[in-house]
């Protein structure tokens, strides 16, 4: 597959799936296990994005500048910042640690 | 600030304006999807037609997430990583029909495709039928022409970049992954499944190959959601 395959594929079906809840009867979603596990979905992949993203560097396991950074993204958080100004942080944090200490 | 009184404003621009300020603020990030796109190997073209074209936030940014780290190899699990994360808008359609109520397909296609996080929440908090429906098309008009230039300028400045690392943007991708995640970890079963995620994922990183760990986590949630383990004992299992 080549990159524009990827990105058209997934993007297609994506259109796909949010025109299945409009084409679907409501019923199928009143099942309380189905709506939690569609839920709990986004969590599960959500983190395990995180963990892969500030840990790995392909198939290795590595603590670099990404660990302090995440660290100061979820303080920041968890003081109610702004989106825009955590990820911003974080990617200052990492760039400085970096240029400063030569972390990986 | 005018001496506007509060009881002045109708439902309706009550829902007008939520759905503006929701839809700045969301639209203001895409600079950062545009610019972890190009780093993770897409050129801008491709930023953008996934703006256009999937605008749904998270899968989007598991999609470069995945290619980040697997490149094209990935492809199939980077797919699948986004696809599962778009599941979610298959209940907000559900949810958003009645309220948009629209009739006619080419309506119907434009409500699904802006059928997303903001939308689907700004209406919903709404009590109003009609500042439901304002409050929808509001925030995903202004979310989607915003998410778009956003992304078109992040993928520009990220292409003038070169390598991107030593600016910290693959750390700014787990902390925008963080922000995703942040408003749902409100009771001990979502804690729960986004710590055993966290872990399967990092654990099965070295063996098995690049994307394939986030797919695999998501078993987790299959588990806990079937079980309703550590879930509230009746009703809803959370408001998350």
């Amino acid at each position: 597959m080549t990159l524009w395959h990827i990105v058209l594929l997934a993007s297609i079906a994506c259109v796909a799936i949010k025109l299945a809840g409009y084409a679907i009867p409501a019923s199928w979603l009143e099942n309380p296990a189905t709506a939690r596990t569609a839920d709990l979905l986004t969590v599960a992949l959500l983190a395990a994005l995180i963990a892969v993203q500030t840990l790995g560097t392909g198939q290795q396991l590595v603590v670099d500048a990404r660990v302090p950074a995440l660290a100061v993204a979820g303080l920041l958080y968890w003081l109610r910042a702004p989106f825009l100004v955590v990820v911003i942080a974080a990617a200052a944090v990492a760039a400085v640690l970096r240029l400063w200490t030569g972390m990986a | 600030m005018t001496a506007e009184p509060r009881a002045a404003r109708s439902p309706l621009q009550v829902a007008t304006r939520q759905g503006v300020a929701v839809g700045v603020a969301t639209a203001a990030y895409g600079v950062s999807f545009g610019a972890l796109a190009v780093a993770a190997g897409l050129d801008v073209w491709q930023a953008c037609v996934l703006s256009l074209v999937m605008f749904t936030g998270g899968s989007q940014f598991a999609l470069v997430g995945v290619l980040a780290s697997g490149g094209a190899a990935a492809g199939s699990t980077a797919i699948a990583s986004a696809v599962l994360l778009g599941v979610r808008n298959a209940a907000y359609g559900m949810r958003m029909k009645p309220v948009v109520g629209v009739s006619g397909w080419w309506r119907t296609v434009a409500a699904a495709w802006v059928t997303i996080d903001e939308s689907t929440a700004v209406a919903l908090a709404q009590d109003d039928p009609e500042a439901r429906k304002r409050g929808f098309w509001v925030t995903g008009i202004i979310v989607y022409v915003g998410w778009n230039l956003t992304t078109l300028l992040g993928a520009l400045i990220g292409d003038l970049m070169g390598d991107t690392r030593a600016y910290g943007l693959d750390a700014a991708a787990a902390a925008a992954f963080l922000g995703l995640i942040w408003p749902r970890l409100r009771s001990h079963q979502t804690i729960a499944v986004a710590s055993a995620a966290a872990v399967i994922a990092a654990a099965l990183t070295p063996v098995v190959a690049p994307g394939v760990p986030v797919i695999a986590a998501a078993v987790v949630a299959v588990v806990f959601g079937l079980t309703n383990w550590l879930g509230a004992p009746r009703r809803k299992a959370s408001l998350s």
